[in-house]
């Protein structure tokens, strides 16, 4: 089956290109971009006028939670929630149970992700056995498995020697190393970002200086041994300076953050709810300025939602105990829909942070409209206005404080390799 | 204003000023009870009151199953283990497992901040926040301001200084709260390293010296300093924690000079009080915030079980 996109604005930072126009899928790849395209025999045309063309969207953090936690996410439940979130592909950290350190879990993951047949599933596995932060993983043979990058992520190596001969060894074998930036030691115990609301709330707090310094050792790291870092979910003015100024002096460091680090502060936790729990805490506003700064000006070069299913049981349970993170993946864009209506982001360049950037940080193929690019195509509808509703959440985490929260627009169409796996075109 | 609509007690941050002045003037019309001969009244015949404290107290607990007892309720103790938190019942479970029993009130102390109030929005009972974590201990916060209009006859316009480990202390916080609501002018000291971050915005001045504090103050509340602190380097020793901070005659001096010492207990001596400022009745209060505490628990029982109706 063939597919013809009539009339769509077709956005494709790859080559720049920002127009309206129509695009032909043949065979599962892109056959032809440009106006006015016919439709040849056995092809399903679909208008999409009024609607954005976009390369495959890619969540580069997301936790899908087996093996081990499958009460939380399967493989097959998160690439659902992908799909039905605009992402042709995401890639998976590594901290399941067991830790994906070894080539026969992230086998298994791939095995998985091909029987769910859904979005593409990257796995990145962890840096040190068991995210223990001592022993390093075989990088070779997990990139031969099919990682496609190294993580602790949950943890931070907080081992400076271990980070660096990580990045040294890592980068002969050009895989992507991502750092989790907590200070442990300035971080420990602690449950919500340190400032007034964890004086007011008496919970113990993180201060912004555990993921600065972190943020800060790493790029210096990096720096020294000429190697590249990839910081994740950056929460904090400081981390975003940090990043700047490492990117003005030539250090080869990108980043990411997540959308509830531009969208919520610490404020959100005066009534103890644990749906606003993550890790790194929100922060302030000042900080959600910086993190919005950051993104204006290229200094995060992405944004992914650090996607983190639980059970109902892992989060209603007093504030302490509840487990970090939020399900992200189903509203991640939408979120991020409302950089564009505030003047933070052009399409363009939202559309590169959610798609071209990531695929480029973790050497994944295309990420292109190109004539020739694998068929990975996101359809947005930019003015599409829903409600969240956590019970329609395709993933089995329903852990997410924008419940009810109205939203400009949404993903309608989710084509993977030629493929349609996800069609909200008539729903409404 | 003559009767309490709210369904929980949950901090001093959400009372209002005459919601206060009610329970404080309730507490101060029940005092009387503990004195009689017979310390029991029928008010509150009928009523169930759970008092489930997943933290060792033996004060406060106490003080709630007196003043459910002096009303004529039925009490009844659970004292659970939070370790039993990681294999056990959920807190929500327990919750809804007493709530099935239909109990009146439910009295909790809980280690987690928040905890009261993940409860109080699951059952139908009221709920007493009987000390959450750092958070709020709004009764004692209630039985300090009942002894300060007791000894001083108002609170408004008076100097009190809390002293000592800020950062984890609830009633520093529900003390806090309560007397800039009643007009007082709050400082607070300890070390930097207790202190918590941005504390001014909360109404208050700061110093890391009792003296700065203690100067021309009317109240001296000294806060409990736990012990375990010092392995976590927030002090160096209890030497010399003592040796800056506790209350002595020396210090104490700068307090004017009919200032009263009040402590929530208990005291660790000779480190947060020396023993001849806490023993003297002449300004030391540390045994009429004790009696006052059941007062203010018997209004706050009182109240949440619709009195003045």
């Amino acid at each position: 089956m063939n597919l013809l996109l009539k009339g769509g604005r077709i956005l494709d930072p790859s080559r720049n290109i920002d127009g309206v126009m129509d695009l032909l899928v043949k065979n599962g790849t892109i056959a032809a971009c440009g106006p006015d395209l016919q439709a040849p025999p056995e092809t399903q045309t679909l208008d999409v006028g009024g609607l954005i063309v976009s390369p495959g969207l890619i969540d580069m953090h997301v936790h899908l939670r087996e093996p081990g936690q499958e009460y939380k996410e399967t493989v097959a439940t998160g690439a659902a929630a992908a799909v039905a979130g605009g992402f042709t592909a995401v890639a998976c950290m590594p901290n399941t149970l067991p830790v994906n350190d070894t080539r026969s879990i992230t086998e298994f993951i791939l095995r998985r992700a091909g029987e769910a047949g859904l979005a593409r599933i990257y796995p990145i596995a962890a840096v040190s056995l068991g995210q223990e932060g001592r022993q390093m993983t075989e990088f070779a043979d997990l990139k031969d498995a099919g990682a496609v990058a190294l993580s602790d992520d949950g943890k931070p190596v907080m081992d400076a020697a271990l980070m660096r001969r990580t990045l040294e060894y890592a980068e002969s074998l050009g895989l992507t190393v991502i750092q989790h930036c907590e200070d442990l030691s300035l971080s420990a115990g602690g449950l919500m970002h340190e400032g007034y609301y964890s004086t007011i709330l008496g919970m113990r707090g993180i201060p912004a200086i555990a993921e600065d310094i972190i943020a800060n050792r790493d790029i210096l790291i990096a720096e020294y041994s000429g190697t590249r870092i990839h910081i994740a979910h950056v929460s904090t003015a400081g981390a975003v300076r940090i990043l700047r100024e490492a990117k003005k002096r030539g250090v080869r460091v990108t980043a990411e953050t997540a959308p509830h680090y531009f969208t919520l502060t610490d404020e959100s936790l005066t009534g103890y709810n644990t749906a606003f729990k993550v890790n790194p805490p929100l922060r302030t506003a000042e900080d959600v300025a910086a993190i919005k700064e950051g993104l204006a000006d290229g200094t995060l070069d992405v944004i992914a939602c650090d996607h983190a299913p639980h059970a109902r049981t892992d989060k209603e349970v007093e504030f302490e105990y509840a487990s970090n993170g939020i399900s992200g993946l189903e509203t991640s864009l939408g979120l991020s829909l409302k950089l564009i209506e505030d003047g933070v982001l052009s399409w363009p360049d939202l559309i590169a942070k959610m798609s071209l950037n990531p695929a480029r940080i973790l050497n994944l193929p295309s990420a292109s409209l190109a004539p020739g690019a694998c068929a990975d195509i996101t359809v947005i509808d930019p003015n599409r206005p829903w409600t969240v509703d956590l019970k329609a959440f395709r993933s089995r985490g329903k852990n997410s404080p924008f419940g009810g929260c109205a939203l400009p627009g949404r993903a309608v169409l989710t084509i993977v390799g030629g493929e349609i796996k996800y069609n909200g075109l008539a729903s409404q | 204003m003559t009767k309490l609509t709210k369904k929980d007690i949950l901090g001093m941050a959400d009372l209002t000023v005459d919601e206060i002045h009610l329970i404080l003037e309730t507490a101060e019309s029940f005092l009387e009870i503990s004195t009689r001969d017979i310390k029991k009244v029928p008010t509150l015949r009928g009523k169930s009151i759970i008092n489930l404290f997943y933290e060792a107290s033996t004060r406060t607990r106490t003080s709630f199953e007196i003043a459910g007892k002096r009303l004529s309720a039925d009490t009844i103790n659970i004292s659970a283990s939070t370790s039993s938190v990681v294999k056990g019942e959920t807190l929500i479970d327990t919750a809804r497992n007493l709530e099935a029993m239909n109990p009146d009130i439910i009295v909790l102390r809980h280690s987690a901040a928040g905890a009261p109030h993940l409860l109080a929005g699951l059952v139908r009972q009221s709920i007493i926040n009987a000390g959450d974590g750092a958070h709020e201990h709004p009764s004692q916060a209630l039985l300090d301001m009942m002894t300060i209009r007791e000894k001083k006859g108002r609170i408004a316009g008076l100097k009190i200084a809390l002293v000592g480990d800020i950062q984890h202390s609830r009633v520093a916080r529900s003390n806090i709260y309560g007397l800039n609501k009643m007009g007082a002018r709050v400082v607070v000291a300890g070390p930097a390293t207790m202190m918590p971050r941005d504390i001014e915005k909360m109404g208050v001045e700061a110093f890391t010296r009792i003296e700065d504090a203690i100067v021309d103050a009317d109240v001296v509340m000294m806060l409990r300093i736990q012990l375990e602190r010092q392995k976590q380097n927030l002090f160096p020793s209890l030497r010399e924690y003592a040796q800056r901070y506790c209350l002595n005659r020396t210090n104490f001096k700068l307090a004017k000079s009919d200032a009263i010492v009040m402590h929530p207990g208990p005291i660790n001596r000779g480190v947060e009080i020396s023993p001849d400022i806490a023993d003297d009745s002449g300004f030391s209060v540390i045994l009429d915030q004790v009696a006052n505490g059941v007062a203010v628990r018997m209004a706050l029982l009182y109240l949440l079980s619709g009195g003045n109706e």
